[in-house]
């Protein structure tokens, strides 16, 4: 007799609309993959309609174009320039508004509320990221109330990778292609010639109780056999790697490594980087007042260490050059996150490395400053 | 590798070391090496133990301090002719700013431990180094001092 | 749902600044002045820890990270020596009596005055960086007997910038606490030390095993003298050093004030030297 596992389940590819309908009824906003301006990009949908279905994605450092595939695949592609990040923290929310009264002034915390979304199609680094960001934003001594609240109603159907791109490299980082846990619901979508289906693995009560309004059948021995073996084979294919053995350590020593002149030459500060990234998250805020100056505002924006006034104090910016700034950004996110955190900042998404103008490769730049550690900036060129 | 003869004619042919003896500039090729730095290159850093100091062949050096928000601040420099580095002489033999090349540049670079060992057996040798470099610290301390009337500044 | 990590959520989050009442203004020097502020609890006061700073709002202007420089001992007195340098301090300077701000904190460590008990204290200050640690001077006078020999190195750009220039008089009036002023340069009706601080620092008679050194003011200032008290054989780990960054959020959120591995507006502004040592010597980090 076959040992079939209590949580793990099948939905048919006709099925499966009524999993996101099911998630509407409940009166959760869904968000998920759709096309739009020649890219994947995560926005609101209703139904499978709005997912990019037999589209696929090729990405290189500095490039990334949309095909046709060959099929209908709801989800056969990887991760595009948005994160889960736009819809946890906010790109821009006003954090409170202040009034002027006879003897002073009034401030109102921003009480907006706060829509209840379902996170359709987020990739186990995705899952990953969401959870490093929960840590930054909420696992400290202040919380990020607002960041706190979307969170806390959010429903995430994670999709199992069944392909790798060029620029990932979650197996290096130990954030895919695979998640075990952390989700609501979890789906690996099986399709060739004969079937298109999803293998649903639950993750929790909430999960469950979603899954139960929809036609499901117990998935078999065979079945979560293929979607293991679609996700080792993903695992296989991976188009970067990174060593993060001792890696804090190697970047904190390495300071003053030629390899940041080097990158500093071909960084442009845009920014690309931070902005496609799910675990950054710095933030900077701007005060403002109606042209009557009665009423005052703060809102917090995103920010990015590349900016130039990132870094201002009295005088200048402690981060004058590109090379500075770049050095930051990888410390920060590869090194310096692991004593602020606990982790890496780092999930190996790869989208840093498709979406830098100039094809900036992270895991190049870490293997560079390996392959020469302790080398430093401008020592003598030759002794004659 | 340079051959140690033409190392001892470029010693003796640059401007610092006119009027030194034969073999005051023997001992100087013995603690002597060429170098040469790249545009941007350190010579020093502040902090650094002051083990090594130069004579200009060609090209330029900064010295400059860092000084947080306002960047790097360069406050001398050194160019062809001149002797780079006076911390060597002084204990406790740490350089007190950067030393940064601004351009390609040629330098002799001596090994100031060598030195100070060969000062110390050496008194003449001590006072033909000193009759050169105490010159050049007053004059630099008079250029410091006029930089910080800050004549050009509003009030 | 998936589960999510940390406590229940506060009430208003830290981000929202209480409105107080400034109640004196006192100009200081020709940039810099000392605002008096009510503190936002009425019954408590804003009790912090020398060395600790907060966020003062000016209603829809903007916001700055100031260090309190009020006695500790005095809660219900806010206080903070501004230098009007940006879009901020310059108009709050015309603030007066009545006029409201707004105040989140305090945040930050504060200086080691526990480490310190029974130690020789050092103090070694270059402009405004005399304001971070008045309060740490109020308490180490009201509980004078823990603590051993006391010195003050201030350095000045000119006498006329000398801040709390009677405190420091009557300070070095004293007989229990050594002060030492010095400026970089003045006219000619100036009969004190001329010069850079780092040079005050010859006359320190303290037991260097057993002395604590806390210092502030520029960074490079920091960087020469923390180098001349390890010429006097005053180790790293004796030394505390307060530094400044970019700060917004002041709890650690926003990103902007890293600093090596830490963020200053938790991890700091107070810092043991040994600790932070790497970093001062790293341009631009």
């Amino acid at each position: 007799m076959q040992d079939m596992d209590r949580s793990r389940f099948i939905v048919t590819r006709n099925d499966f609309n009524a999993l996101l309908t099911a998630l509407r009824d409940d009166g959760y906003s869904l968000a998920g993959p759709t096309l739009r301006d020649e890219a994947i990009l995560y926005d609101a949908i209703k139904g499978v309609e709005d997912l990019p279905a037999g589209w696929t994605d090729e990405q290189e450092a500095g490039r990334y174009r949309l095909r046709r595939r060959d099929d209908n695949a709801l989800f056969g592609y990887n991760v595009g320039p948005h994160s889960w990040r736009k819809f946890l923290q906010q790109p821009s929310l006003t954090l409170w508004r202040a009034k002027k009264t006879d003897n002073g002034f009034n401030v109102e915390a921003s009480d907006d509320a706060t829509p209840r979304m379902a996170f359709i199609g987020v990739r186990p680094c995705e899952l990953k990221a969401i959870a490093v960001q929960d840590r930054v934003l909420c696992g400290g001594d202040h919380i990020d109330t607002d960041y706190a609240r979307r969170r806390e109603q959010v429903f995430i159907m994670t999709v199992q990778c069944t392909q790798a791109g060029n620029t990932c490299f979650c197996v290096s980082m130990q954030t895919g292609p695979r998640a075990d846990k952390g989700f609501d619901l979890a789906v690996t979508e099986i399709i060739d010639a004969d079937r298109h289906e999803f293998v649903i693995e639950t993750g929790s009560d909430a999960g469950a109780e979603m899954l139960a309004r929809v036609p499901h059948r117990p998935a078999s021995e065979a079945d979560w056999k293929k979607a293991q073996d679609a996700t080792q084979h993903t695992a296989a294919q991976m188009g970067r790697q990174m060593d993060t053995g001792g890696i804090k350590e190697l970047l904190y020593r390495n300071a003053e490594h030629p390899r940041w002149d080097e990158v500093a030459a071909r960084c442009l500060a845009c920014t690309n980087c931070t902005m496609v990234c799910p675990t950054c998250f710095c933030t900077t805020v701007e005060d403002t007042t109606d042209l009557a100056g009665d009423t005052a505002e703060r809102v917090q924006r995103w920010d990015s260490c590349f900016n130039s006034r990132y870094s201002y104090i009295h005088g200048g910016n402690i981060r004058q050059s590109t090379r500075s700034r770049y050095r930051q950004w990888l410390t920060h996110k590869i090194a310096s996150w692991h004593d602020q955190f606990g982790s890496s900042g780092c999930v190996g998404c790869g989208r840093c490395i498709t979406w830098c103008p100039v094809g900036i490769d992270i895991t190049e730049e870490v293997a560079a400053i390996r392959a020469n550690d302790g080398s430093s900036t401008g020592q003598e060129v030759a002794d004659k | 590798m340079s051959n140690i003869h033409d190392l001892a004619q470029i010693i003796r042919e640059h401007p610092f070391s006119q009027g030194m003896s034969d073999e005051h500039i023997q001992l100087l090729t013995g603690c002597a090496k060429n170098t040469h730095f790249s545009d941007g290159a350190y010579l020093f850093r502040e902090g650094d133990d002051a083990d090594t100091f130069y004579w200009i062949r060609a090209g330029k050096v900064a010295m400059e301090f860092h000084a947080p928000p306002r960047g790097t601040l360069q406050i001398d420099c050194r160019k062809a002719g001149e002797a780079l580095g006076w911390s060597w002489i002084v204990e406790p033999y740490r350089w007190f700013c950067d030393a940064r090349a601004l351009e390609d540049t040629r330098a002799l670079a001596f090994d100031a431990t060598c030195l100070r060992g060969k000062m110390e057996s050496d008194l003449q040798l001590a006072c033909a180094l000193y009759r050169r470099f105490v010159p050049l610290m007053y004059r630099g301390l008079q250029r410091t001092q006029l930089q910080l009337l800050d004549v050009y500044g509003g009030n | 749902m998936a589960q999510l990590p940390g406590a229940a959520l506060p009430a208003k989050g830290p981000m929202v600044p209480h409105p107080v009442a400034v109640r004196h203004l006192q100009r200081e020097t020709h940039d810099t002045y000392t605002l008096t502020l009510d503190p936002p609890d009425p019954d408590q006061g804003l009790p912090f820890t020398p060395g600790q700073f907060t966020m003062l709002y000016l209603f829809g202007i903007g916001e700055v990270p100031i260090s309190i420089s009020g006695d500790p001992a005095s809660p219900m007195q806010l206080v903070h020596t501004i230098r009007a340098v940006g879009n901020v301090t310059r108009p709050m300077q015309d603030m007066q009596r009545g006029s409201v701000l707004g105040v989140r904190g305090p945040f930050g460590t504060g200086w080691p005055v526990r480490e310190a008990r029974g130690k020789d204290v050092v103090l070694v200050a270059g402009g405004i960086g005399l304001a971070p640690l008045r309060p740490l001077i109020c308490h180490l006078l009201k509980r004078r007997e823990d603590y051993g020999h006391i010195s003050i190195f201030y350095g000045a750009r000119s006498p006329a910038d000398i801040l709390y220039r009677k405190e420091l008089e009557s300070w070095g009036g004293r007989f229990d606490i050594d002060v030492s002023v010095i400026v970089d340069h003045a006219a000619s009706d100036w009969y004190g030390d001329v010069g850079v601080v780092t040079t005050l620092l010859c006359k320190l008679r303290c037991d260097a095993g057993n002395t604590i050194v806390m210092t502030c003011g520029p960074e490079i200032m920091m960087r020469f003298v923390t180098r001349e008290l390890n010429h006097l054989n005053i180790a790293d780990e004796q030394i505390y050093v307060s530094m400044e960054r970019n700060m917004q959020c002041a709890v650690g959120m926003c990103g902007h004030c890293q600093y090596g591995p830490g963020f200053v507006c938790k991890d700091g502004p107070v810092y043991r030297l040994d600790r932070i040592k790497p970093f001062l010597g790293i341009r631009e980090i």
